[in-house]
């Protein structure tokens, strides 16, 4: 009971100190710019941690994450501009918000469970080349589709999304992923990943898990469409490319696959780097291929492994760098006395 | 467990802050060092799908800027500094753009972006903050919509379908056409749509109207469509880059109607991409380089001896903002936005482009030029007025 | 143009089409076959086939042939180097870790391409380079004498390919590294080479089929090779990844059918076509056309 209490205090606390970051900048006392970049990073955040649930727990190989964002985007965006659509007029301002962007990630949960279903039964890669040919289809779809303006985008949405929702956001994704993982049921994606055969062997119902995280996954990357639509207060077919699928995949990679807590530090570094690193934008895709090739060639299991980052982690390491000082110093001083 | 995990939260947040935080140092100096200079931002788009309109665009702009600043610059000598960001040809990269252009650069306007969609997100950030913005080719009517500071340099989508469809049907005396739309271009929706409307208003066909996307490759069959159904023109409302592989292949295929096109042909490698397939097309543009003016004159030289290549519309667009943009702070006599904004609106231009006055809607009001494809070489044929 | 002579000029267009997707879906279905591994590079290779090709002409005043040739051998040379760099040190780790390096090798080379001054981004018109001359096989419907040449090389292509796997030395150890690796070994195989070798082959092929292309719809640019290299390995799915008669006809039908939804009317959705075709085949058949049931091994 009062451990459950800590959490939840530690949870409120959190969220208090997210509510003070947007309160200082409605207060101007930080600038629109970075007010933009950090809800930035923190959709990239439920991008990351969500595709990490299939790249990284599950083990299988995802390529379309963006599609779904896509999807996401879109529902969202056509129930906030059409009042009386799908929703009841009723539902207006940050309420229809908040639903819209749940039934953006119900409707990618959905259509995550229908791209998921086929390419998950079988084992392989075929998956990356589904999701891939998915998000292709997606576009062309929204192309072809008038009612949410075609080539030109569904614009003219109004703005609410602001950096506490997206902060928020990403604590529900990060919880609820991480209460998946350390379930009965995400220890059964594990031993997938692990050994699909084997787990298949040992009853454990492979297609069902793997269809299961991935559609948790798609609600999260629907959630996170729909943030980024109410941001830049527009979408467009060309919004969520193959590219963007990249970069989460780079930040899942980075941060290690499995590790949650390296898929947040890796969304809010790149985030960062890319905006630090303007000048040399024509050069950053190239940089990124080759940072994905290397990470992958010498540390499979992503750059930091799939150790969650953590005090005890850090306390640990801490004191297996003295210790090894410490020996080298002893050492230093019997080489000496020798 | 839960413990373990909110710590990671809060060691993420503190590290974001700290990591924004940095980002704030390299900025701070630099602000008072010269104070007479003016920062004009731009965003085209350098890298990603539409690389090449915006580096058109940026060669136009930077040339525009040397050439105004050797000249002694604006208000008395205040030089103006170019900013470009690459917004990657994506929409989320255009409001960042915009974002930081306007709040940590500073800018006193912004010079963008290319596409229509891309304007249309950041034009309200530019709006709020009240930073004057000058779209050089993006076509779609709605831009300008947004507010009162935004303006735009080229013709929008009703005005460039219409003369092609005027001239199809007046001058070549044609009743039937074909028409191949980019699906993923706004622009070539646009002028595909306003065309058919004018085709048909003056009494024509459209008897075949097929879809491409700009990834697209191979037209054999769309070609194959459009040629069972024997059309006197066939209008591709597209840029040279798949313009030219559509010509070549139309000719392969063998259809015999003349091509029609809009400012999108504009390029010397539509005659590379094309090769003699290019030959009897028609387009429209907002200048010849035959018209002799001295503006288009001193511009095309200027642009071959810097970038070594025959400047496209978008690079002739954006020169021919940038000069309207320093134009309008001399007038303003300031570089306040709203000054800009009302100098802007008052304007009466002389470019590359002729002549321009901007309407109620902030689009600009000049004539064009059609042009005919002939032996390789882009020769006037007619100019029509608005 | 009667539907007839309508049907007919399409079909063309979709064997012109189709011959190319089978040229590459040999590459991706002879590495599956022996590594299990999606080469997503392949379609990368295709795009610098094209553009060696295209350089050899415009830059080095090479006729087509040796052009082409020369673009097929630079290949066979970047695929052996793909594979010994990037592949080899993962052949035993998971299946993921490869594929995303595929998909980083992938990126790494459209973007090198993009970077590269003599490459960027603007499309390139493909030289004319033989006389423009067409054959009517009966009224309206015609064919080009590249879509001629461009059909018989990939024919030969094809025919040369069997002769290799069937009736040399090499393509028995191919088939013997395929069927099982380990024994294959012990059999006293060279294994490595073996591998090598048939990165070689699929790389060169995807030049070959690279050159072709660009003759034919007279264009190269540097992200030519994305969708046309996914295509390629729907097509080897359709017809059985691993099987290498199953990628020339699964290369086909794709083709044919792609055009015929096109010529129907579908155009914008030609792409979305070939993808939904894989998920119909994955649901129906996951062996593909040609392919034999097997149960994954331990």
């Amino acid at each position: 009971m009062a451990k459950r209490f800590s959490a939840i205090l530690q949870l409120v606390l959190l969220l208090a100190v997210g509510y003070a970051i947007q309160m200082a900048m409605d207060a101007e006392l930080i600038n629109r710019y970075y007010a933009h970049v950090m809800t930035i990073m923190a959709i990239f955040v439920v991008g990351a941690v969500s595709l990490n649930l299939i790249n990284g727990i599950c083990g299988q190989f995802s390529l379309g994450h963006a599609g779904f964002m896509a999807v996401g985007a879109y529902t969202a965006a056509i129930i906030t501009k059409n009042p009386d659509l799908i929703l009841p007029a009723i539902f207006t301002g940050n309420i229809r918000f908040i639903l819209a962007t749940l039934l953006g990630g119900m409707m990618a949960a959905l259509v995550g469970f229908m791209v998921g279903l086929p390419s998950l039964r079988l084992r392989g890669d075929y998956l990356a080349i589904v999701t891939l040919g998915f998000g292709e289809i997606i576009r062309i779809l929204l192309l072809n589709w008038d009612f949410v303006g075609g080539a030109s985008g569904y614009f003219g949405l109004a703005r609410h999304t602001n950096f506490f929702a997206a902060f928020l956001l990403s604590i529900i994704t990060i919880t609820i992923i991480r209460n998946f993982i350390q379930s009965s049921h995400g220890r059964a994606c594990i031993s997938i990943r692990e050994d699909e055969i084997a787990a298949e062997t040992m009853g454990v119902p492979t297609t069902r898990y793997k269809v299961i995280a991935f559609v948790i996954a798609s609600f999260f990357a629907g959630t996170a469409g729909s943030m980024m639509a109410h941001l830049t207060q527009m979408v467009t077919p060309a919004s969520f490319t193959f590219i963007l699928s990249i970069e989460l995949l780079l930040m899942v990679v980075l941060g290690g696959l499995g590790s949650i807590s390296g898929s947040i530090g890796a969304a809010i570094f790149l985030t960062y780097a890319a905006e630090a690193l303007r000048a040399f934008r024509a050069y950053r895709m190239i940089l990124y291929s080759l940072l994905l090739i290397f990470i992958m060639l010498f540390r499979p299991k992503g750059l930091l492994g799939n150790q969650e980052l953590s005090l005890s982690l850090l306390r640990e390491s801490f004191k297996n760098l003295r210790a090894r000082w410490r020996r080298k110093k002893k050492d230093g001083i019997t080489a000496a006395a020798e | 467990m839960k413990r373990k995990l909110s710590l990671v939260l809060v060691i993420t947040m503190v590290l974001s802050l700290a990591l924004t935080g940095c980002g704030n140092q390299p900025q701070a100096p630099a602000a008072p060092a010269a104070p007479e200079e003016i920062k004009i931002g731009s965003v085209f788009p350098v890298t990603g799908a539409i690389a090449t309109f915006g580096q058109s665009s940026l060669n136009g702009t930077q040339l525009a800027f040397e050439e105004i600043n050797n000249a002694g610059g604006v208000l008395g000598g205040r030089k103006l500094v170019l900013i470009n960001e690459d917004n990657q040809s994506k929409t989320e990269e255009t409001a960042t753009a915009f974002q930081k252009l306007i709040t940590q650069d500073e800018v006193s306007a912004i010079l963008g972006s290319v596409a229509s969609s891309h304007s249309l997100a950041g034009a309200p950030i530019a709006q709020a903050a009240g930073i004057p913005m000058l779209s050089p080719t993006s076509t779609n009517p709605r831009v300008t919509e947004v507010g009162d500071f935004i303006f735009r340099a080229c013709f929008i989508d009703p005005f460039q379908g219409q003369v092609m469809a005027k001239f199809a049907l007046e001058t070549l005396g044609v009743t039937t056409a074909a028409m191949l739309v980019e699906q993923d271009s706004d622009y070539s929706k646009g002028l595909a749509e306003y065309f058919r409307k004018a085709f048909e208003a003056g009494g024509g066909t459209i008897v075949a109207e097929e879809g491409y996307k700009s990834t697209d490759t191979d037209f054999s069959t769309i070609l194959t469509r459009v040629k069972a159904t024997n059309p006197a023109v066939v209008f591709v409302p597209a840029y040279y880059g798949t313009v030219g592989p559509i010509l070549r292949q139309a000719q392969a295929a063998e259809i015999d109607a003349v091509f029609l096109g809009g400012d999108g042909w504009d390029s010397d490698k539509l005659f590379e991409l094309a090769g003699d397939a290019a030959n009897g097309g028609f387009f429209s543009n907002h200048y010849s380089p035959d018209a002799g003016t001295p503006e288009v004159d001193a511009f095309l030289a200027a642009y071959q001896a810097k970038f070594n290549s025959v400047p496209d519309a978008l690079a002739a667009l954006a020169y021919d903002a940038a000069y309207m943009l320093a134009q309008a702070i001399d007038e303003a006599g300031s570089v306040e936005g709203a000054a800009i904004r009302d100098a802007l609106a008052a304007i009466s231009f002389t470019g590359v482009s002729g002549t321009v006055v901007f309407d109620e809607n902030r689009n600009p009001v000049k004539s064009a030029v059609i042009i005919e494809i002939r032996d390789g070489k882009q020769v006037y044929k007619a100019t029509v007025n608005p | 143009m009667t539907i007839t002579q309508q049907i007919l000029q399409q079909l063309i267009n979709g064997i012109s089409l189709g011959s190319v997707y089978a040229l590459m879906a040999l590459g991706y279905t002879m590495v599956y076959g022996i590594i299990k591994l999606i080469n997503f590079a392949h379609g990368e290779v295709f795009m610098i086939g094209a553009f060696v090709g295209f350089f050899s002409i415009t830059k080095l005043d090479m006729g087509f042939f040796p052009a082409m040739f020369t673009a097929m051998i630079f290949c066979a040379i970047l695929g052996v180097l793909m594979e010994r760099l990037a592949y080899k040190p993962l052949r035993n780790a998971h299946r993921v870790a490869a594929l995303m390096t595929a998909v980083g090798l992938s990126m790494l080379f459209q973007n090198l391409a993009l970077a590269h001054s003599w490459i960027g981004a603007s499309a390139k018109g493909f030289p004319q380079v033989f006389p423009l001359r067409k054959f009517e096989l009966m009224e309206n419907v015609t064919i080009s004498s590249d879509r001629i040449l461009m059909l018989v090389i990939a024919i030969f292509l094809m025919i040369a390919l069997q002769f290799i796997v069937h009736k040399t030395l090499m393509g028995k150890a191919m088939r013997a590294v395929s069927l099982d690796k380990d024994a294959a070994r012990l059999m006293g195989i060279n294994v490595d080479k073996t591998i090598s070798f048939t990165f070689a082959l699929g790389s060169s092929l995807a030049a070959a089929a690279g050159v072709l292309f660009a003759l034919n719809y007279g264009i190269v640019v540097y992200q030519m090779g994305l969708l046309p290299g996914l295509k390629a390995f729907v097509a080897a799915v359709l017809g059985g990844i691993g099987i290498i008669p199953g990628a020339m006809v699964g290369g086909l039908l794709l083709g044919v059918t792609e055009s015929a939804v096109s010529a129907a009317g579908g155009s914008m959705f030609r792409d979305a076509v070939a993808f939904a075709a894989l998920i119909i085949m994955l649901l129906v058949k996951p062996t593909g056309l040609f392919g034999k049931n097997v149960r994954e091994k331990v």
